[in-house]
């Protein structure tokens, strides 16, 4: 016996470990034995993870705060400059937004808000190569719970997938085999679940081979995973694949996943219908600026009996000009119709839509005066012209000096 | 580079007072977690292993080897994430620890070449071991690279020859 004590003892805890991994996979979950084990290891080893961050951060900050400070009036300078070009870029893109928050609330959509991050420090990873989780220097103490999404400034990290104790929990990187992202790319709009490969790497598959994916596209949360805002920066796509049945997409992390220090956990998301920035704007005005309209048409002269449009829409409005939106959110080239009062008719109150064949569907602003004061360009006539007119921001339809809608007739196209 | 067999008169048996014992294993799963945040090359180095390897050739004692093994593995896996089940780390350095104190008795293990070799095989037996276990029990999409595990095996052999060469002077002569 004595022989074999030594294998005997090596059989046994083998056995022991091969039980104990066979209960985990059988019932897997965060109620177990196991997590008691993963609490105490974790408690033992993470107040030095955190002694030598804080140390190391402490060390660095006095270095480049108060010694290392070479290049540091360049630098502000360059950010001066970039904060106003981004000062610029943000009027323009605020602009956009307002727009599709205004399309969205028509539409009846809701939008996932971040209504409140915090940031945590990275403190220790799993030390594998198989498993690709950190530990952050958040938990319960702080309202972390499992399953809620975080991001770093330049990207997507991961998900919080255990919270160990107050003040400790651990993150399931994006590119872990375990993890899953609803993704959508930016471009082409075909959505997929990113996943993580052994090798680290991040793939999208399940896209068919016949869809179009070209390398440098954004790839953005897709919101369909209920853990990830919509619309958060995962990464780019880096290289394509043909493979038998489905492409197979490699994507580039937007975040360093391999050098985390800093994150921000989303800790509170709100559901909520789009805010409208003006008081109140119809689909047809939003429509009247983006659908395509009646092509430019030389000016006709009134001679020569003015009978030239009546043909479009003899029961319509009279369309007095064409105009070419010249405006951000307009195509360059394309045109829009404006409608002017035709004095003597009566006509309910709208902007004019125009309908597949040009002509100008709907009807006049209830109030001639102000309709024509903010289009000073239009020409009034008894009957209708089509006339281009220089592009001028006064000539725009303004959603603020549009007419509010008084009866049925105001549906919006 | 030579491996020299020993006579069982000839072995030297170390020993180790009780806090390298409980240190020197906490430090090196501390490090191994710690230092690939800020150098991400170091996630390929497997110092928990080398220590297990140290202390069991240093002991040559199958159990204690066993042991150490098993400790330090389950230590490195209670740490490695939620997704990742307790025991496949432990598993395998237990047969690497048991493995290392059996070729104790037997080899020389103090020359560098012989250290070299051994961490090189011993890395390797880990690795399969883990990826055995990892894909036939819990069904881990594991793919087995042999260029990747024998850079890996060779760059731990590399930091071994010092590791250990520093970690000597940790021994106590029984």
């Amino acid at each position: 016996m004595g022989r074999y004590r030594n294998v005997s003892f090596l059989a046994a805890a083998i056995f022991l470990q091969i039980l104990g991994l066979a209960v985990q996979v059988k019932s897997p979950g965060e109620n177990h034995p196991a997590r008691l084990i993963r609490v105490w290891a974790v408690s033992t080893i993470t107040p030095f993870e955190k002694g030598l961050v804080r140390v190391q951060n402490g060390a660095s900050d006095l270095w480049h705060n108060y010694f290392y400070l070479r290049g540091v009036r360049q630098e502000n300078r360059e950010l001066r400059d970039q904060i106003e070009q981004l000062q610029i870029e943000q009027v323009r893109m605020k602009q956009d937004a307002d727009q599709a928050h205004r399309l969205q609330s028509l539409l009846g959509f809701k939008e996932q808000f971040i209504a409140r991050t915090l940031a945590a420090q990275v403190i220790g990873s799993s030390g594998s190569e198989q498993s690709r989780t950190v530990t952050i220097d958040r938990g319960s103490r702080d309202g972390i719970q499992p399953d809620m999404a975080v991001i770093s400034a330049t990207g997507v990290v991961g998900k919080v997938i255990s919270v160990l104790n107050k003040s400790t929990a651990q993150v399931l990187l994006i590119n872990d085999q375990q993890s899953g992202v609803g993704t959508i790319l930016e471009q082409s709009r075909l959505q997929g679940v990113l996943k993580g490969k052994s090798s680290g790497e991040l793939v999208i598959d399940k896209i068919m081979p016949d869809e179009e994916v070209k390398p440098g596209d954004r790839v953005l949360t897709s919101g369909g995973d209920q853990i990830f805002p919509k619309g958060l920066i995962v990464g780019t796509v880096d290289k394509i694949e043909k493979g038998p049945e489905f492409l197979q997409i490699t994507v580039k992390p937007a975040a360093a996943l391999n050098r985390l220090e800093e994150v921000l956990i989303i800790v509170k998301k709100e559901e909520r219908d789009p805010t409208l920035t003006s008081t109140h704007v119809r689909a047809s005005d939003i429509l009247a600026e983006r659908l395509p309209s009646v092509p430019d048409k030389p000016p006709v002269p009134t001679s020569a009996g003015g009978a030239t449009t009546q043909t479009h829409a003899p029961q319509t409005p009279h369309v007095a000009h064409v105009q070419p939106v010249t405006a951000s959110s307009g195509i360059p080239g394309q045109m829009k119709s404006v409608a002017v009062p035709v004095p003597g008719i009566a006509q309910p109150a709208s902007t004019p839509v125009p309908n597949a064949t040009g002509t100008a569907v709907g009807t006049k602003p209830a109030n001639p005066s102000s309709a024509q004061a903010s289009k000073p360009a239009v020409k009034q006539s008894g009957t209708a012209t089509s006339k281009p007119l220089q592009a001028s921001p006064a000539a725009q339809p303004q959603p603020s000096t549009q007419p509010t809608p008084s009866n049925s007739g105001d549906t919006p196209q | 580079m030579a491996l020299t067999y020993t006579s069982r008169e000839q072995i030297e048996v170390y020993r180790f007072s009780l806090p390298v014992t409980l240190i020197v294993p906490l430090l090196a799963v501390f490090l191994q977690v710690f230092l690939p945040l800020r150098f991400p090359f170091f996630a390929i180095f497997d110092l928990p292993l080398l220590v297990v390897i140290f202390f069991a050739m240093a002991r040559r004692s199958q159990v204690a080897g066993l042991v150490t093994g098993a400790a330090i593995g389950l230590l490195q896996d209670s740490l490695a994430g939620a997704t990742h089940p307790l025991g496949l780390y432990g598993i395998a350095k237990t047969v690497v620890g048991y493995g290392a104190s059996s070729l104790g008795v037997k080899l020389d293990v103090e020359s560098v070449g012989t250290r070299f070799l051994v961490v090189i095989g011993f890395d390797v037996i880990h690795e399969l071991i883990y990826f055995l276990i990892a894909r036939g029990m819990v069904r881990l999409n594991l793919h087995w690279n042999w260029g990747h595990e024998l850079e890996s095996a060779f760059a731990n052999a590399i930091l071994a020859v010092f590791l250990f060469a520093l970690m000597d002077r940790l021994k106590d002569r029984a």
